[in-house]
Order: structure tokens, then sequence, then C-alpha cells
């Protein structure tokens, strides 16, 4: 039996709040590499997924930082293949989501994230205004925000004469709820 | 009245940190009946028992507590202690302060407190206590070894060797195990069928040893020098008296597409077969569920050519009782399957073999008579990768512990393969090697620094075919995890050790404690390796847990010599912890009125009738009787008896009562 | 039968054609689809990257209105939709305390009766009907690419084999195609990175489309929106990327069984793909 967690100090580790608030051991990695082997990403990491968990491991402040800095964290697109082929049952996917948050929190992510963010943002802008994704809405929120704004010129039309991209947005009734849910969660996180 | 003796002990820090014991031995000395009371650091220690001798003396005590560990640990100490000081041995309990107490509890007072009570029961109970006396029982001095792999053959001859009489039953055709399908052993590379076929030999042409293969124990009754074994001897459908093993019937055999279990599935067997060359006896069997003849009724080819008419398609199966004193379990390991990794292919690719079957392909006895050629197509293989800790020491396919061989036969598997083909690329994909043992270590360079094999310190995640060959994706740790891709044409698995199966029904059947991946458990982990928790019945090999050759062998004589002290005995004392129907004078006799409800709760078939007659011969009334030699002290009995006229000696009712009432 | 019917955002905008399929092969087979009432997005996969707490509540709306409307059992033909409904419902059930926070959020009970199903579940249970439904069989190879969100965390989900799975396999046999071996079918196709990291998704579903080819696949079927679109909309991508000119198809699972079963091809939104999807009779 392991000994329970004591709750955390904001000072703490990242592995230390792990534990505690997603219940996720580090110490159980034993750094086979088996995560980094599989994963469809890592030859473009910056961070294979196993130094991620080693620099966590340590607990050790500056250790914490190269990960929240790395663009790694960005990268890693939660397919869970990871998760799924740990041996040891370790949560990597989980990780990476948590890691995110307390990038984001503290201000640290890499200037690389940049168009990954803007892109996210976009999105739930979109949901929180209406209720529903407005792909059109998703896009040009984007291309101001990633300043990207001759990305993909060519395909909106292609996908409009599909049928693909509706001009309008679909508005749900319970928008009022939506709003709250984003206040109550994302709050003024931007 | 009573003068119960009380005895304290620290047990160093274990006891004394956690429970207050000065405070115990003052507080006991309250306790009614007792007459001596004092707590000491050691009490096992030879002080600590002369402490214990003389206080029976001095204060003329007519029973002892000693409230120190469990009685599993140190009751024998203890109650010899008593014995040497002229008390009755059966006079003196433990009350268990360490294990139900100290070890489970925090520092306090509540803590304190149930030292105490635990203390004051057991004083309650030794009130209680009667003088008992050790029952002798005969001892049959003839082993069963279960298991004819290199554990069984060892120990079956060391017993043999020492004079005793020995059944060595396996469930095979032959005799041999594992260690028959090894191709060379490390860290020699000496051959195994070459160091193992003499044993195997000597085993059958021993005098003490009566070999059964394609045997099976079916049930086990009794107790430590007097089991009664059953064993099912299943039908060869050859009279292994009339074959000379001329080898004629399985020429003849018009089946030959059955995949050999000897040879892992890669090569070829007929329906009627000897498993190899060297088996002992080399007697063949015939496979019911493959046997042309038992599956459409038509055939028979072997009957007609067989010179000596030895084919017996009338044979039955034949249930043998043996009386045996000791038995050794030696029923040995499997391997875990290719197909339990989903990663590499649920076991869809031929190309992707395990442990064993590598041994095969580089076997001179093997399918491609030791010439490396992988399974798909028999194209000799230009690249090998081997995964170590495939599946061992992975929680997520129920395997955390290490499998412990593979370490070193992967080492050896890369090596054979490099002095096969020296123009070959050797890859062994590990986590750690565990290589201690004498040579192990300088084995493992020698792989990597004489053979050229290249070690990669990361875990395989996923194998697939491409164009013909295996596609390996790994990480190199050593170079922060980066993703490594190896085109291979064979993979070698070193897959997990796991015990065998049936392990667990086995295990059953004879009473012995088995781990959660059924390994059979031992006694106690350093000071009772080859014992197990049911007396006469001993461990040897990977039946306990993964172990390698020399180890085995070693265990296999441990074990041997168990049996071999158990047989220099010609009787036993047993506890006298067991049930005994209570008499009365006459006319009650008893308060037993014969309904015998104990007799079909027995699970020892322990009561027998005994007839209480007159004088002139009538017969006045039946009761039930315990033979305390077969009486196991379960207490079954007890429960069911409605006129409470049986007890167990030493947990009688009365004693047991009086414990609780004391709370 | 009836059946709760959540189509997600993507079915009403860039994958059209997959809630199409799915209508006009409910409609064929007789399931009745019943839209969760005022359904929202479930955060897909850009909630949770930047927030766990509302990864779980955009979710647990979908799943509280499903339940007040008395559903018990949810469609989500997305795999992303599927996958976060499933994930939520299970999180929420190991843990109350969240689950009590949640419910605050969102201003509902949600008790987690509602089952999420995919498409290959549902379709899995006319298993007997199909085969006797085949009026045109969709004679081709054919590569069933399941991607990562069907099938991961297995543990979550419990649906089919996570290395290999076979359920659309199975589907695509039975409608007369005939299913190839290869090597991708639960590989990332680089998902959310369609419009941020092309450049990775071209590498990534470049690989999924040349394994495919590889081993002889004349279409790829799929049953994940983000699938579809990175391998059908971003093939100019992978094409450069790859030197080639793959112009193999990708057909949701319900379009290439609707064709099967004689249903009308503008019906089924085939018109919609980017790389045509006009299935050449095979050679017989």
């Amino acid at each position: 039996m392991s000994s329970a967690p004591h709750a955390p100090a904001p000072g703490d580790s990242l592995a230390a709040r792990l534990r505690h608030e997603a219940g996720i051991n580090l110490n159980h990695c034993y750094q086979c590499g088996k995560c980094a082997a599989g994963c469809p990403v890592a030859e473009d990491m910056d961070n294979t997924s196993c130094q991620t968990l080693r620099l966590l491991q340590m607990e050790r402040p500056e250790l914490d930082r190269r990960v929240l800095e790395s663009e790694a964290i960005w990268l890693c697109l939660g397919c869970e293949t990871c998760s799924t082929r740990c041996p040891q049952e370790v949560e990597v996917a989980k990780v990476m989501d948590y890691v995110r948050e307390a990038s984001l929190a503290l201000d640290l992510a890499h200037p690389r994230s940049r168009d990954i963010l803007a892109f996210h943002r976009a999105f739930l802008d979109s949901i929180r205004a209406t209720g529903r994704l407005f792909e059109i809405g998703l896009v040009a929120n984007y291309k101001l925000r990633s300043r990207h704004l001759l990305k993909d010129v060519n395909l909106a039309p292609k996908m409009y004469v599909r049928g693909k991209l509706p001009l309008l947005p679909h508005f749900i009734k319970g928008r009022s709820g939506m709003k709250r849910i984003f206040q109550l969660t994302l709050g003024r996180k931007r | 009245m009573s003068r119960i003796g009380v005895f304290t002990c620290h047990c160093g820090e274990n006891i004394g940190a956690t429970v207050d014991c000065a405070k115990v031995a003052e507080r006991t000395r309250n306790v009614p009946g007792v007459v001596h009371s004092v707590d000491y650091k050691y009490m096992c220690s030879d002080p600590g028992q002369s402490m214990i001798k003389e206080a029976i003396k001095e204060h003329g005590l007519t029973g002892v507590v000693v409230a120190a560990c469990s009685p599993r640990m140190h009751e024998p100490t203890f109650r010899n202690a008593v014995e040497e000081a002229g008390l009755n041995p059966y006079l003196c309990e433990m009350a268990n302060l360490r294990e139900h107490c100290s070890w489970v509890h925090e520092k306090n007072d509540a803590t304190t407190d149930k030292a105490a009570d635990l203390i004051r029961v057991m004083v309650e109970k030794v009130k209680h206590n009667t003088p008992l006396h050790p029952i002798r029982v005969p001892v049959t001095k003839r082993a069963l070894v279960l298991g004819g792999g290199i554990a069984g053959i060892q120990a079956a001859l060391d017993i043999a060797n020492a004079g005793h009489k020995v059944v060595l039953v396996e469930k095979s055709p032959s005799i041999g195990g594992h260690m028959s399908q090894l191709s060379e052993t490390f860290p020699t590379l000496d051959c195994s069928q070459c160091i193992l076929t003499p044993r195997m030999v000597e085993a059958a042409r021993h005098p003490n040893i009566t070999l059964m293969t394609y045997a099976e124990l079916e049930k086990l009754e009794g107790f430590i020098g007097n089991f009664k074994a059953t064993i099912r001897r299943k039908a060869r459908q050859v009279d292994e008296k009339l074959c000379t093993g001329c080898g004629l019937c399985i020429t003849k055999c018009p089946n030959k597409k059955i995949p050999d279990e000897f040879n892992e599935g890669l090569g070829k067997r007929s329906a009627i077969y000897v498993p190899f060359p060297q088996a002992v006896p080399n007697k063949p069997v015939i496979d019911k569920t493959n046997c042309t003849f038992y599956k459409s009724g038509k055939c028979k080819v072997c009957e007609k050519m067989c010179p000596t008419g030895a084919i017996r398609f009338d044979q039955q199966d034949e249930l043998v009782t043996l009386d045996v004193g000791a038995i050794v379990l030696a029923t040995g390991f499997k391997v875990m399957r290719t197909d339990k990794f989903p990663e590499y292919g649920y076991g869809k690719y031929a190309d992707v073999i395990d442990g064993l079957q590598f041994e095969r392909l580089a076997s001179a006895s093997g399918p491609t008579l030791g010439v490396m050629k992988r399974p798909s197509d028999g194209k000799e293989p230009e690249t090998v990768v081997f995964v170590a800790c495939s599946g061992s020491r992975d929680r997520a396919k129920g395997v955390p512990y290490c499998s412990k061989i593979c370490c070193m036969y992967t080492a050896k598997h890369a090596m054979l393969y490099k002095h096969k083909m020296h123009h070959g690329k050797a890859y062994v994909f590990y986590m750690d090697i565990r290589s201690g043992g004498k040579d192990y270590d300088e084995f493992v360079r020698r792989a990597i620094e004489e053979d050229d094999v290249k070690y990669i310190r990361g875990r395989v995640s996923r194998i697939y075919e491409e164009d013909g060959q295996l596609i390996v994706k790994g990480a190199d740790t050593l170079m922060g995890g980066e993703p490594v891709e190896i085109k291979a044409d064979m993979v070698v698995l070193a897959t997990a050790v796991q015990a065998q199966d049936g392990s667990e029904e086995l295990a059953q059947k004879l009473h012995v404690s088995y781990d959660p991946y059924h390994f059979f458990a031992e006694s106690h982990p350093k000071l009772k390796p080859v014992e197990t928790n049911t007396a006469g019945i001993y461990l040897a090999g990977a039946c306990q847990a993964p172990r390698d050759i020399p180890e085995t062998v070693a265990q296999a004589s441990g074990a041997a010599a168990k049996v071999a002290a158990l047989f220099s005995r010609d009787e036993l004392t047993r506890e006298p912890v067991v049930a005994v129907v209570n008499r009365l004078p006459a006319p009650t006799f008893s308060y037993c009125v014969g309904c015998f409800l104990c007799q079909s709760a027995c699970p020892y078939q322990a009561i027998e009738a005994e007839e209480i007659r007159g004088r002139d011969g009538t017969l006045i009334k039946t009761l039930a009787k315990v033979n305390a030699g077969l009486c196991q002290g379960c207490g079954t009995c007890v429960s069911t008896c409605r006129t409470k006229a049986i007890d167990i000696q030493g947990f009688s009712n009365e004693q047991i009562f009086a414990e609780l009432m004391t709370l | 039968m009836k059946i709760g019917y959540y189509p997600g955002c993507s079915l009403l905008g860039s994958s059209r054609e997959f809630d199409e399929s799915v209508r006009a092969l409910a409609q064929a087979l007789g399931l009745e689809l019943v839209e969760v009432p005022d359904w929202s997005c479930c955060g897909a996969s850009s909630a949770h990257v930047l927030d766990h707490r509302l990864a779980l509540a955009l979710p647990a709306r979908i799943l509280a209105q499903a339940e007040a409307a008395g559903l018990t059992e949810i469609l989500a033909p997305c795999a992303a939709c599927y996958n976060r409904l499933a994930t939520a419902r299970d999180t929420l059930e190991k843990d109350p305390a969240l689950a009590r926070d949640i419910e605050a959020v969102i201003g509902q009970p949600v008790t987690g009766n509602v089952r999420i199903v995919n498409v290959l579940e549902v379709l899995d249970r006319f298993r007997d009907v199909i085969p006797g439904r085949i009026a045109k069989p969709f004679a081709h190879k054919v590569a069933c690419y399941y991607g990562c969100l069907l099938v991961r965390p297995a543990k979550v989900l419990k649906f089919d084999r996570p290395e290999d799975p076979r359920s659309m396999d199975r589907l695509m046999a039975a409608a007369g195609a005939e299913p190839r071996e290869w090597n991708f079918k639960t590989e990332c196709c680089g998902a959310a990175f369609s419009v941020t990291r092309t450049d990775l998704v071209a590498k990534m579903s470049g690989k999924i489309v040349a394994d495919a080819v590889r081993h002889g696949a004349e279409a790829i079927i799929v049953a994940c929106p983000m699938c579809q679109s990175n391998l059908d909309m971003r093939r100019p991508e992978i094409n450069a990327r790859l030197g080639a000119e793959h112009t193999i198809p990708v057909l949701f699972i319900t379009q290439a069984l609707g064709l099967a079963m004689g249903i009308d091809a503008t019906k089924l939104g085939l018109q919609r793909h980017m790389v045509p999807a006009v299935m050449t009779p095979a050679a017989v």
C-alpha cells in the first residue's frame, strides 16, 4: 500500500500535484521508453514522452520548468497509444493534459505552441457563443489570432461547393447555460 | 488453584517500540491466577528461556503464557523450555503481541491496552489446559515425485540414492521436461540434451525408481508419512511391455500433419508418436484427438503394422493407488505465448516467436536440424531482434514479477544466432540486465563485447509486417527515448515464465498454498524454501517461482534431503491437536448419540464407529470415534455435533468460551 | 427500434455526409434516431487541452440533456464525440465528488444512466440483417481504418481489440468487400492539427494512406470525421509530401454499407468528398 499523499502546497512539484489531484503516481514509470517508441509525434518532440516523465519524476523545480516550457506537451495529440501500451499502466496522455494546463496557468507555454493554442481558443470561443461549433467562425477567429490570414484559402471554396461550410451558425437554446459553464471552468483563462 | 507465569517479550523494537511492555507486565500481575509476570527484551534467547525455566521451579507454576510473536514462529521453542523444566509442554501458550498488535497498530495507550487484553485471554485459556501427549504415527518410506523435468528427475535420483523407493509421475509421454527442449545452456553453452539424457536414463533404470509417464495425480488423502495418492495412468493405447520401440507404427501412420508439441509447433508429428528420439520411455502413445481411427472409426494401420501386437485400441485409463510418505512437487512452468501480445500482432506473425521456439530452431535435433531458418518461409534471418521482458515486469499483462531466466537465455540466444550466422545482425531490447550468478555477467558481456550483439535499452512498442520483413518499433532510452526502427527477419520474444496450467487445481488437491500467479508457495521465504505449509509436501524447481537449471537442481536436492531426513525415522510425532469424543462412566458412556453427522462432515474420513458392548456381548450403544492418525484438528465435527460430545484437544469449547468471557 | 442520436458539430458542417449516410442507413434498417434535445458541442479535441473541468462539463451537459429526455443510449457517430462522452461518463462515475462539482457547473443532474455507443457497435446489432440486404456488393479491397478515438483508452471504451480491431472489417466483409490486413488501423492521423500543424498531419496521414495503398486497398473505410477529413481534404498535402498521386477514396462505413445496400450515392453524400469517391465496378 502506498502512503496517502499529502495535500500539495502551491510550491509543490508537478509530480506531487499529479498524484494528489489526478491520482497518477509517476514513481510507477520505470523508464522503459515504450511510450516514446509508439508515439506518432515522438520524432518531432523536444522531450520524448519518457523524458517528460523522467523530468517530472525528479521533482525539482528547474526540471519541472523544462517540462512546462517544452514544445512537446503541445505536440501531444492525446491519441492514447502511450497509455494503452504502458506496462506500468501510467496514464501518460493524462499527464500531458495536466502539464499543459499547468503551463498555461503559469504563462510558460512554448512560443511555437501559439498557433495550436490560438486554434483551441478560437474553437472554444465559437461554442461559448453559440453552443455548437461554427466552422467558418472558427477559421476566421483562428486566422485573426494566429495572423495566418492566407492559410488554406483554396480549401474554403471547395468545401463550400460541396456543402461542407454552412454560412450561418446554429444557435442552441441553452446559450446562457453554456456561458455559465465557461465562466465556472475556464473563467478568465484566455 | 492455577499458578500462571506470564513472560512478556519486547522482541527488540518489534513489540517494545509500540507496546509499553513493562506496563503490560505490571498490569498482568493483577490478573487472577497469575503469580509471576515479567518482561524481557528477547524471551526466545537463552537467558530468556532460562528465566522461564527458573520461574517454573521457583514459583511452582502450573501454566505459562509467553506474550511474544506468532506461535508459528516460536511455540516449539517455548514448549521445549517448559518441558525441560518438568512441565507438560501443552501447558504453555503464546499471546501474539507482535503480528496481532504491535505490527498493526500505532504506538499509543490503546495498543498497550490491547496487548494486556490478549494476555488476559491466554491466561484464561491456560487455566483450562490439560497435559497432552504427542501422537505417534508410522512413516511410509516411499516418495511420490510429481513432474518429470530436471527438478523431478534430480529429486527422484537423490531420494532413490539415499535408499528409498520413489514413484516418478510425469503427465506427458516422456520425462525430460523443458530442459530436453533446450539447445545449449548458459553460461557454459554445453548441449542440454547431452547433460540431461544420462540422468533420464539413470532415473528409468534405477532399481528404486518406478516411472509412471503419461500419468497424473487424481486425488490425494492422508498426511505426512501416510499419504494415499491416486494416480491416473492415461491409456497410451500401446502395451508398454510388448512394445520394443521399433518405430514402425510411427513411420506408417497416415496422419503426419499434427503440430509437434516438443518442437513448439515448428515441426509436425504423426498421431502415434514418441515426443523426441531420446524419449524415456521410448514407447509411443496415440494422440486420440488427432488419430484417424478415433475421428472416423477407420484406419488402425499401426495395429496392422506392429510386429509385436502392442497396439491396444481397447486400453482404458487406469487408476493406481499408492501409499507414500512424502511428496515432491516439481511440475515446472510454462511460457506466455505470443498471442498475448496485441501490440506485437496477437500472435499472427509466424516469424515472431517465443524463446522456447528459438531453442528448437537452434537445436541440432530441432525441425531445422539447428540451421537458422525462419518459420514463415525458411529464409535465413539476416537480422534478428530479441525482446527481453516480453510480458514480464508488465503489470498491464498481469505479470509484475521478473521472470529471472530471460536476461541470460536472451544473451545465449543472441550468441547462438551469431555463432551460426556470423554476418547476421542481432539486436536485444532490454530494460535491465539481471545476470547475478556464477559467470553470468561475464557471459552477457561476452555476447556484447565479442559477439557484437547490439543491446538497446528500451521496450518495443509495436511490431508489424511490411514487405516480408518485421518492423520493430522501439526506443533507445539511453538516447533520451529516441524512437528506433529496425527491419528484422525474425523477432524472438523472451516471454514471461508463468505457472503451469492447472497449478491452482493441483494446489487445491494437495492443500498447498499458492501465490496470486499460481506458483506454489514455500513455507517460509528464507528459512523454509523447499517446504510447503503442508507437512510432508516439498517443492523443487520452477513450480515455485521462475528458476534456472542450477537453482532448480540445487532445490531438488534440497527437497530430496528433506524427504531422506523424514524417512530416516520409523515413526513421526504429531501435535495432539485432534478431535476426541467425550467418554463418561456407564450407563451414559458418552453424550454422543451415534447420529454420525460428524462422519459425513469430516473432510479426512477420520471418524469411525465404536461399539459399546455389555459383558454378555450385547450391543449397548454405538459411538463415534476419532482416528487420531487421520484427524487434522480442523473442528468441522465439533460444529456439527448436536450434543456437544466432540471437542478438539487444546482448543476445547470450554477453553474458547473462557477466553471470550474474560473480554 | 429507437436510439438516442448525438450528431455533433462536424456532422452539421464539414462532415455532413456522415450525418446523411447515418440517417439514410438508419432509415433503411428501421432504426429511429431520436436527437438529443438542444445538444451542444462536446469540446472535442480542444477543451481538454485547456481545462479539464471544461472538458468534463461540456459532455456532461449532453449526458444530462439526454437523461432528461429519458434516453438510455446515445449513438455518437463522430469518434471524437463518442470518445469524449464515454470518457466523461466514466470519469464522473468513478469520482462522485467531481461529479457533484460538474453538476453544479452545468446546473443539471447527471446520473450516468446513459450508455454511449459508436456507429460500429450499432451496426453490429444488425449483423444478421445486413447480409440479406446487400443489393450491390461493395466488391473492392478495402483498408478499414479505426483511428485512435474508437478504441482508446481501451479500459474506458471497452470496444473491440485495442490493437488490430476487427468489427469494421467484419461489417465490410458482410457488405461484399475484401478487407485487407494492413498495419495502421489504429495509428493517429494527426487529428486536431489539421489547421495548425498541417505539416504533421500530412506526415502522419501520409503514412496511413501509403500503407493502405501498399496493401492493395482500393478504398479506405473510416468511422471518424477527423480521420476522414484529414485523409480526404488534406490529400494534396499528403501527396506532395509522399511525392505520389494517391487517388484512393476515403468513405465512411455508413456510406460504403449504404452503397452496398443500394442506397443512392447522393443521398449518402458521396458527392461531398474532395477525393472523388466514385467506385468503379471491380473487375469480376
